[in-house]
């Protein structure tokens, strides 16, 4: 198996230090604004008029401009925000995890695999307060001293999340902007105008470089890393608690926590290799994110896939196997009931078209992988609307069914929150450099060797 | 004392193994003061400026410890002490319930006093300082390694510190106005 992909270098040869810090400098210095940028972001702009509109629209008039209804009280904004803080998992994971693990290949991936977990976390945030009902008191959450004399609820899954939520954005961002620092300082150095030089000066708070700085930087950059990790299990660990601490048939199960976790890097996986495939091509960074990268990232996503794969199907075993008989109905009801048409495409995208991923050829070709990648985002957002929807439409009582449609303002919702993560990320690859410099002048320098 | 007005002397090298040779040459001359500025971690760089010692892995415990058990105090008074809520005669300390606040809050204040306490211990932010006077010095960022000895080194002299430093053979050597 180790074959000559294995072994193809890192990094393309005949880079220099200067040679990597000029050319992703140089995206965001002088690169002129493309026409391609301009059109995306005006793509953006509109969906996040939308998005906007719908906010105003939701504050005046409610929740029920949603779909949502008894039974079915939880659906699109529940889905999307689960879909976007796990899209934001894999982001930690590759820079986190394969950081502990000494994995050399991670290096030029990890900074845009962080902005999008920035991105990705800030934008899921978005939902669960909304759907609070009266969002501006999404604040009675944390506890403070107020004048009611009442305290949030310790036992309640929800507040878990909450907890989760504001740790994970706190950290992530921290965790991104730390490892930016000397990148910053090397924008600072380089900038031409007077504007920049100042701009990027505050933002590298005086980063110079010393010795004993660089030091304590790469201590805590391990520290950073050894409690992110942790940090992303039990993040999405909480958001799956919010459904199995609850009694309903598909979602009172203790597989959830595991099972939500791997399919958040599954997601994140696919969503890296989304922003990375064009990245690469658009700006010329296939020196540094060599075929092997994208390789690598296709086999972890692979990796993830099988094991939700595995989920899907222990799910269905410990229905049937347990014999209860709602949990059996419910299950009955995803093959075939109302909704089977969003549980056979969850199946579709998660389980046959990553089958593809075995073949060197498939890996080997950006355009399938492209393909395979969004069709993943698809059927995960399915698997979570599923998840959501066969369990609260069917419960226990054939009196207390009902449907879900999705109205006009959900899918705007949703289409919203995807203008609004890409034009964060649009303003990120002008103003920020996409890939760690001093992390890719730290393997220019390991890769060549010593000098005499 | 030397001239006030010089913060010290910067020395350009052409790459990071002679930048710490050249460290540790100094070092054993007797130089106690003395920067090193290289555009990536260097292993053995900071070790090869004198003595080193890092208290950051115990601010982050700390940090850990005091988000944790601060979290858990914080739920038992609120839950215990001071609005109890009998539910079914069941214990008003639900320590497994507790668990998942506080796991997240010890993470977030770990990582809340790694953060502060690397800037801390840098110094940092500092938008100012001396050694950004040479213009040469912008290229520490990119591909630039340089060894500056310090004014205020009790072995500094002007001449001494510029012949110890061409001795080393850098690729060019430079006063740092203060």
């Amino acid at each position: 198996m180790t074959d000559a992909l294995n072994r193809a270098p890192l990094l393309a040869p005949g880079q220099s230090l200067a040679g990597v810090t000029d050319h992703v400098s140089d995206i965001v210095l002088t690169r002129p604004t493309g026409r391609l940028w301009l059109a995306a972001f005006a793509l953006s702009l509109a969906l996040i008029g939308l998005l906007a509109t719908g906010i105003v629209w939701l504050l005046m008039r409610g929740v029920g401009i949603w779909g949502l209804n008894m039974p079915v009280a939880w659906a699109f904004a529940i889905a999307n925000y689960v879909w976007w803080i796990a899209i934001g998992m894999a982001g930690t994971f590759i820079s986190a995890a394969l950081y502990l693990t000494r994995q050399d290949w991670r290096s030029p991936l990890t900074r845009y695999a962080e902005t999008m977990t920035v991105f990705a976390v800030s934008v899921s945030g978005i939902f669960p307060i909304l759907h609070l009902g009266r969002p501006w008191f999404f604040y009675w959450l944390a506890p403070y001293p107020d004048r009611m004399n009442v305290w949030p609820q310790w036992r309640s899954s929800l507040l878990w999340d909450f907890f989760a939520i504001v740790a994970y954005l706190i950290v992530s961002v921290l965790y991104w902007y730390v490892s930016m620092i000397p990148d910053l300082a090397t924008l600072r150095d380089r900038a031409a105008t007077r504007g920049r030089q100042v701009f990027y000066g505050l933002l590298a708070l005086g980063w110079r470089g010393e010795a004993r700085h660089w030091k304590r930087f790469e201590t805590l950059s391990l520290l950073l890393a050894a409690l992110a990790v942790p940090l992303v299990f039990s993040v999405h660990s909480m958001v799956a608690l919010d459904f199995s601490e609850g009694l309903l048939p598909g979602w009172h199960s203790s597989i959830f926590p595991p099972f939500f976790v791997a399919g958040a890097l599954f997601s994140g996986f696919a969503m890296a290799m989304v922003l990375g495939l064009p990245l690469r091509h658009w700006f010329k960074l296939g020196d540094f994110i060599t075929p092997r990268h994208i390789d690598n990232l296709a086999k972890m996503m692979l990796a993830a896939g099988l094991f939700v794969d595995y989920s899907y199907l222990m799910e269905i075993f410990t229905a049937f196997y347990g014999m209860d008989r709602y949990d059996v109905a419910m299950t009955m009801q995803r093959f075939s009931g109302a909704y089977a048409w969003v549980f056979w495409t969850t199946i579709v995208c998660n389980v046959v078209a990553i089958q593809a991923l075995w073949s060197r050829r498939v890996r080997a070709s950006h355009a399938a992988l492209f393909g395979i990648s969004v069709l993943v985002l698809i059927g995960m957002w399915f698997e979570r609307f599923m998840l959501i929807v066969s369990s609260l439409y069917h419960d226990f009582l054939p009196s207390s069914w009902g449907m879900f449609y999705p109205t006009f303002w959900d899918l705007a919702f949703l289409a919203g929150s995807i203008g609004l993560f890409f034009l964060l990320f649009l303003l990120f690859v002008r103003v920020l450099p996409i890939v760690s410099m001093s992390d890719m002048r730290k393997l220019v320098h390991r890769l060549q060797g010593p000098r005499p | 004392m030397t001239d006030p007005n010089v913060y010290g002397c910067m020395a350009q090298f052409d790459s990071a193994e002679t930048l710490r040779g050249a460290a540790l040459q100094l070092r054993h001359a007797g130089y106690t003061r003395l920067e090193a500025y290289s555009p990536f971690a260097v292993e053995g760089l900071a070790e090869a400026l004198g003595p080193t010692r890092s208290r950051l892995p115990l601010l982050v415990l700390l940090g850990g410890l005091v988000g944790g058990v601060g979290t858990l105090a914080l739920q038992y008074y609120s839950a215990v002490i001071d609005y109890p809520i009998d539910v079914g005669g069941r214990p008003a300390a639900s320590w497994p319930a507790f668990i998942p606040a506080a796991l997240e809050m010890t993470i977030l204040c770990a990582v809340l006093a790694g953060v502060v306490g690397m800037l801390l211990g840098n110094g940092l932010p500092r938008l100012y300082h001396p050694v950004f006077n040479v213009p040469r010095f912008a290229q520490a960022s990119r591909d630039g390694f340089f060894l500056v000895i310090r004014a205020d080194d009790p072995h500094y002299d002007s001449d001494h510190a510029r012949q110890a430093l061409i001795d080393l053979a850098p690729l060019s050597v430079d006063e740092v106005p203060a």
